[in-house]
């Protein structure tokens, strides 16, 4: 599935100061749908390449961190069980320093 | 679009925006819980900042006004708002981008680059003070000199001034400075935390320095010089509580603003700087103490537990002029990165 990634507001900093990342995801094992859940856990592991402990806390993201799923913030969207689809656009965004 | 409205169907039918009932909503906010449209969004957001401006008489017809430009998302979205208000409500203002080079290698290529954006899409003649052309070092000089303990104190003290050195440059009357909810509910806690009444007053204030100059800055990225621990931690302490009840964070600037109805705290007396006419509750004030120090090559005056009090005291001594009454500096115990008012 080819989505796009970006990073803002200094989490671009952990990884490698890439804001813009087009990428590949495979369907997780015996998944019908790709859900945020498991891209954030596919985030971790394939992007974040530095204090990952900045962009996650225990299985979501850190508080502070926005995350926009198509410009919706995934709080309307269903947050970790949001689906993505083919072409879909995930921004995540620091709030946590940068006026 | 359309695959944000499949989605939307797909998590429990087609909600519409509870304003316009129109749009897809894109965001929940915080302050009313509703989920409302990006348009809807700009539109109560700029109308309730007109409101404010308004009720506040925050502005008059024909002032020239600098908005305080980091680079950051704040100062943006406030460049943005304020020279869209002003136009479209007849403020009648002359705006201006006021921006500070602290002269830290590489750290505001980036902001300054977003604040040139912010000059040409907004049409807002930029000024860029630079702590070379205020005091004569950078902070790497000064970083070079005293190593990386103590330099906040100086990145903190010497940028308060910078901006409004800048705005007497600019001959403004008024300096602005946006700040988001985060960041005073932050700040609120730090100076309860702190016991810092006397800042807790100021720092939820709308209006600063009626009578002298208006030190209102925020700094917009973390300063790579000495992140702070301790405001990290009270920011994921709020953005925690944010996440168990999304109001939180305006609770918290709320119960700031009825603390400064209820202090009855004496204020310490402000004068101005011998020097250089900065407000001051000392003979010279804190930016001239520790530049005295670095030009003496004594970079620790000033610093760290030694009260501005005290350092003032000696200085004075040493110049033979006479050592009056040291007022308990509020300004001594400024941290880098915090929220100045
Ligand atoms: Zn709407
Ligand atoms: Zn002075």
């Amino acid at each position: 599935m080819q989505l796009t990634l970006e990073f803002g507001g200094g989490l671009e900093l952990l990884c490698e100061s890439k804001k813009i990342h087009k990428v590949n995801v495979d369907l997780p094992n015996g998944a019908d749908d790709l859900t945020m859940k498991h891209l954030l856990a596919w985030v971790r592991t394939n992007v974040i390449k530095e204090r990952p402990e900045m962009f996650l806390k225990g299985d979501t993201v850190r508080p502070g961190v926005l995350v926009l799923v198509n410009d919706c913030d995934w709080e309307l969207s269903g947050q970790l069980e949001t689906t993505i689809e083919e072409k879909d656009v995930i921004v995540f965004i620091s709030t946590l320093h940068g006026g | 679009m359309e695959a944000g409205e499949a989605k939307s169907k797909k998590a429990g039918g087609p909600r519409l925006c509870c304003i316009c009932n129109l749009r897809r909503p894109v965001l929940k906010r915080p302050k009313t819980l509703q989920q409302i449209c990006r348009e809807c969004f700009y539109e109560v957001f700029e109308e309730e900042i007109h409101q404010v401006i308004v009720k506040n008489h925050l502005f008059k017809s024909g002032e020239r006004v600098a908005i305080g430009a980091s680079g950051g998302k704040d100062s943006t979205v406030l460049a943005y708002v304020l020279s869209e208000l002003n136009k479209r409500h007849s403020y009648g203002l002359d705006l201006f981008l006021l921006s500070i080079d602290e002269g830290i290698t590489g750290y505001r290529d980036d902001s300054l680059e977003t604040v040139k954006r912010n000059e040409v899409q907004y049409g807002l003649p930029l000024q860029i003070v630079s702590y070379k052309d205020l005091y004569g070092w950078t902070m790497d000089d000064i970083v070079k000199m005293i190593g990386l303990k103590n330099n906040c104190t100086f990145c903190g003290v010497f940028r308060r001034q910078a901006l409004d050195r800048g705005a007497a440059l600019l001959k403004v009357d008024k300096i602005v400075t946006g700040h988001n909810a985060d960041d005073i509910a932050e700040t609120v806690l730090l100076n309860i935390l702190r016991g810092d009444i006397a800042r807790l007053s100021r720092c939820t204030s709308i209006t600063t320095g009626e009578d002298g100059p208006i030190p209102r800055y925020y700094f917009s990225t973390e300063c790579i010089y000495s992140p702070n621990a301790y405001r990290g931690f009270a920011r994921e302490f709020i953005k925690d509580l944010e996440r168990l009840r999304p109001k939180a964070i305006l609770d918290i600037i709320k119960s700031g603003e009825d603390f400064r109805i209820a202090t009855t705290t004496k204020m310490p007396e402000q004068g101005t700087c011998e020097r250089c006419g900065y407000i001051s509750s000392q003979k010279w004030c804190k930016a001239c103490v520790l530049l005295e120090g670095l030009n003496r090559g004594l970079p620790k005056m000033g610093i760290g537990r030694s009260r501005a009090g005290d350092v003032n005291g000696d200085l004075h001594n040493k110049n033979e002029s006479k050592s009056g009454p040291t007022v308990k500096s509020i300004e001594s115990r400024k941290q880098c990165g915090s929220l100045d008012f």
